[in-house]
């Protein structure tokens, strides 16, 4: 959590009020006049354009959507695709390009949490908003991000504690791969199961690069941490391809789900599309959304999206439903404000509920993080999953673990009067981003 | 009436000991009630039908516990009737569950997967087991016994005392006993808990080992805690030396893939002295061969590879030569344009790939008989996949071998590497032998892409994790040297693996390249130094 913290917030909030008058009385005059322009930054190439194809084109289809319904404020809604091809640097210039030449209303856009740090000085400098679709590590609010992804208490606690109380689990093998998402995310679990009474002999962690595809000395180091009597269970951040390895090793060394289960973040109905699932079978995901959730919301949405798409094996996902949720409060908060300038929407969004895709509701929240359900769902032979166990209701994100001790005093809020990403309650501090370098 | 007197000719016959119980109609009901609360319940109330489904004594039971466990238990969305159905090209065939009788079929809008969670799952296979104990199979009584070693259940225990005396097989005596020795381990009497612990010794099964730490720990009699220390002492010891043979076993896994990888590398670069970048694309090339093989064989995937090693040497063979012919024919002796061109030519492939195929990753499917594991005892089983490719490794290494000390073919790579004027002198056609040798070097890369699609994802990039590797294999073996790429590409893998443990994957990989970086510095022609034309010229 180190870095170039900058004092540069609580300028832009105080002009919102006078903004937001000048954006009512403009609606109605300009109507008929130019399109709403929606920026998607998407790597469409590259190790991400897997994941990230998609999302680009679940905005496409909800902005077609829009059209077909009018429109917003009588005005059209005009995409503006980038390729950031999977290169960080590259996210910054695109992100520079479609908010001060293509002059864009919103942008909805990128994964990692890298790509998401090198745009978001970009987004502040140029006063854009960005909508981030993707469950990330947390310890961050700005003012210009809306995060519609899950924070750790929507995710990883959750999950945790799921492991703990319903399948009594008492060591706990974290394994991830080496970059910001997972450490941060393990660094707060650990001192969350700490906190709970484990033992530190009883959490394991380990990181393996990007791609790692020889997990024999791994798996059977966890195989012998899980086998001294007590229940173990991996809690998994391992990313991307790296997944079907690990999970065809833990077959070959005879780690059933009952043995030793799985509980992964960051594998999806995307991820298990076109692998065999046979050796995953009834381990589990955490997740916001799945599928197979049985909703009429739901099944219109993946109705809609295997119109869209021309295929009906077309699977969707949990970051599909956080654009989905995002662009309809988006479009919910331009409504409200009558326009779409930013500092109007930005004050008009906190507080904006829509529907979720899993019969619940999605409510925005003062520190830009928005209420979720959390669900465990186990995978079936399929590569879908049926949820074991969910959460009564919505949790709300939390900007800032109340788990790490240097973050546990910090607070985000953007409504008035605090208007502040990073406040401290102890010292009185409102400190800036944290750009992460 | 008629029923009362069924009844009773049953139960008389039952008595004679002449027939097994026939399903009563009453029978009958109470399993479809059970199966009813197996698709509506909570997942409590599933364990819970989970058992009283076995305990009935159903001759049913069994199937569809299986059908259970193996997700081919179904309901009808409409009325909620409970069926087996597998699965047809379009739609399933269905089947009733209690009577065995086909339904005929039904399409995926009109049936549901019955959901079950690990604990259910867990129930099943443990029921399932239970009921295999008394099974004729000895298959099937060697596996539930197996299974219920790792649950703590006195009831099962009884169950085995009354087996143990007929069970013909020794080796399943032999887990009952343990079975039965593990139970006893709660008795009140220090003497049986002495005899009991006296049966366990010498498994190296982890449960085994959990209990008697335990006993070791906690048990109230001093002579029990002293015998379960000792035999705890005694089980940790031999567990140690076979994971020091399982962490061989990996090193030699690890290392068997970076020699395979590495072979054709130092038949470019050792020999010929050409830094190819386009190496791991080449072993890419061959990975998708092998995909290619599958998918014009889906039917006899078990011979597939057999078919895919042939093929996948001969087409990056052919690109070899075509590569050779193409562009590194006019660059020799400038290596920095060789790299370049090379490392050009390796986004091309990777590009072409990605045009042709997509994007993204390709499932190769693994044979039967390369899946699963030899279990060597409870300590150390290894995994097949990983057996045959070190065999492989071994195997190409021979072929190699011979075919540079036995054969003309071998003789003539030897004699231009070594000295290209004289070999034309005596009358070897070098450009030919260059184009062969580099298409020999690129079919060997295409021969590892078949067994590394064996252990990895097969995609577009997948060269690129080998590349770096294979120089590394390569330089600190010794260029040109067969036998220096086998014993660098093991070492490296052992050494990889046994750092793993303690460093974690990211470290150890830094730390094996510190130590060939120090290694060269003091010793730069490697292990096995050789004269080659990049010996020589270089």
């Amino acid at each position: 959590m180190k870095g170039n913290k900058r004092l540069h917030n609580g300028v832009g909030p105080v002009l919102a009020a006078g903004v937001l008058a000048l954006g009512l009385g403009s609606n109605g005059a300009l109507a008929q006049e130019d399109p709403i322009k929606v920026g998607i930054l998407h790597s469409l190439s590259g190790t991400m354009a897997i994941s990230e194809t998609a999302l680009k084109e679940t905005v496409e289809m909800l902005i077609e959507q829009q059209n077909e319904e009018g429109g917003l404020l009588g005005r059209e809604i005009e995409p503006v695709v980038v390729d950031p091809a999977s290169d960080w640097p590259r996210f910054a210039e695109q992100a520079r390009q479609l908010l001060a030449d293509d002059e864009v209303d919103v942008v909805f856009g990128t994964w990692t949490s890298v790509s998401r740090k090198s745009v978001l000085p970009v987004f502040e400098e140029l006063n854009g908003l960005l909508f981030y679709p993707v469950q990330y590590e947390g310890e961050e609010s700005s003012e210009n991000v809306f995060y519609l992804g899950a924070s750790p208490n929507q995710q990883a606690i959750p999950a945790v504690d799921y492991l703990m109380n319903d399948l009594g689990v008492e060591r706990f093998a974290l394994l991830g791969t080496d970059y910001v998402y997972p450490r941060t995310t393990n660094k707060i679990l650990e001192q969350y199961l700490m906190d709970n009474g484990v033992a530190e002999e009883d959490i394991m962690i380990n990181y393996t690069p990007f791609g790692h595809s020889d997990w024999q000395s791994i798996v059977s180091d966890v195989r012998d941490f899980g086998g001294q009597g007590e229940k173990t269970a991996i809690v998994s951040t391992i990313n991307g391809d790296a997944n079907v390895p690990f999970y065809t090793e833990l077959a070959n060394q005879g780690v059933s789900a009952s043995d030793i289960p799985v509980v992964a973040f960051s594998v999806g109905e995307q991820e298990l599309a076109g692998i065999d699932t046979a050796p995953l079978v009834g381990h589990m995901s955490a997740w916001n959304y799945f599928m197979s959730a049985p909703t009429t919301e739901n099944v219109e949405f993946i109705q809609a999206w295997h119109e869209f798409k021309d295929d009906t094996s077309a699977v969707t996902n949990d970051p599909m439903e956080a654009h989905y949720i995002g662009f309809n409060m988006w479009v919910e908060a331009v409504r409200r404000a009558g326009t779409t300038d930013v500092e109007a929407v930005q004050d008009a969004i906190i507080g904006v509920t829509v529907p979720n895709l899993t019969g619940g509701y999605a409510t925005m929240m003062p520190n830009h993080h928005i209420t979720k359900p959390v669900m465990i769902g186990e995978i079936q032979p399929d590569g879908q999953f049926s949820v074991v166990w969910e959460t009564n209701g919505e949790v709300a994100g939390d900007a800032w673990s109340d788990y790490l001790p240097e973050s546990s005093d910090i607070i985000a809020s953007w409504r008035a009067p605090l208007l502040c990403g990073n406040y401290n309650v102890e010292t009185g501090v409102c400190s800036g981003q944290d750009y992460g370098d | 009436m008629k029923r009362s007197v069924r009844c009773m000719l049953a139960s008389l016959l039952l008595a004679l000991g002449l027939i097994a119980p026939p399903a009563g109609a009453a029978d009958d009901e109470t399993l479809v009630s059970n199966l009813r609360q197996l698709n509506e319940g909570s997942f409590d109330d599933k364990a819970a039908a989970v058992r009283t489904i076995a305990e009935s004594g159903h001759p049913r039971a069994v199937p569809v516990l299986q059908a259970l466990l193996d997700s081919r238990l179904y309901f009808r969305i409409a009325g909620g009737g409970i069926v087996i159905a597998d699965a047809l090209d379009a739609g399933y065939s269905v089947t009733d569950p209690v009577s065995g009788e086909a339904l005929g079929e039904a399409t995926q809008y009109e049936i549901r997967r019955v959901s079950i969670n690990n604990a259910v799952r867990t129930e099943a296979r443990k029921m399932l087991a239970l009921a295999g104990l008394s099974s004729p199979d000895r298959q099937a009584r060697a596996q539930a016994v197996e299974r219920l070693l790792a649950s703590p259940d006195p009831a099962i225990a009884e169950r085995m005392e009354g087996l143990i005396d007929d069970e013909p097989v020794a080796g399943i005596r032999r887990d009952m006993a343990l079975a039965i020795g593990l139970a006893r381990l709660e008795a009140p009497e220090p003497a049986t808990r002495l005899a009991a612990l006296e049966t366990l010794d010498g498994s190296l099964r982890n449960r085994v080992r959990n209990e008697v730490r335990r006993v070791a720990r906690n048990d109230p009699a001093p002579a029990v805690q002293a015998r379960a220390a000792d035999i705890l002492e005694g089980i940790e010891e031999r567990r140690d030396l076979w994971g020091l043979g399982e962490q061989i076993f990996f090193g030699l896994s690890a290392g068997s893939v970076l020699m395979l990888a590495a072979f054709g590398l130092a038949i470019t670069f050792g020999v010929m002295g050409v830094i190819n970048m386009a190496h791991g694309e080449l072993i890419m090339l061959g990975a998708y061969t092998t995909y290619v093989v599958q998918l014009l064989m889906p039917n006899a995937i078990d011979y597939s590879l057999f078919v895919a090693i042939p093929a996948a040497f001969l087409v990056t063979g052919a690109f070899g030569v075509a590569i050779e012919r193409g562009v590194i024919r006019f660059l020799y002796g400038r290596p920095l344009e060789t790299l370049l061109a090379t490392f050009g030519l390796s986004l091309i492939l990777q590009q072409l790939v990605r045009t042709v195929f997509s994007p993204l990753n390709r499932q190769v499917s693994t044979p039967e008989w390369m899946s699963g594991s030899i279990e060597i005892n409870a300590a150390l089983s290894l995994t097949l996949n990983r057996l045959y490719v070190i065999a492989f490794a071994f195997l190409v290494f021979g072929l190699l071998l011979v075919l540079f000390k036995r054969t003309t073919l071998g003789l003539k790579v030897r004699a231009v590497s070594q000295n290209r004027a004289m070999a034309r002198a005596v009358g070897v056609s070098s450009s030919r032998i260059d184009a062969l040798t580099f298409g020999l070097g690129a079919g060997v890369a295409g021969l590892a892409g078949v067994a590394l699609s064996q252990i990895t994802n097969v995609g577009p990039n997948m060269g690129q994790a080998y590349i770096i590797d294979s120089f590394l294999v390569v330089v600190f073996g010794g260029a040109g040297s067969l036998w220096g790429t086998l014993v660098g590409g093991l070492s490296l893998g052992v050494l990889n693996k046994f750092l793993e443990p303690e460093t974690g994957a990211v470290l150890a990989k830094v730390l094996v390249l510190v130590f060939v970086i120090l290694f060269i510095q003091r010793r730069p022609q490697g292990l096995f130094p050789q004269r080659g034309r990049a010996a020589s010229e270089g």
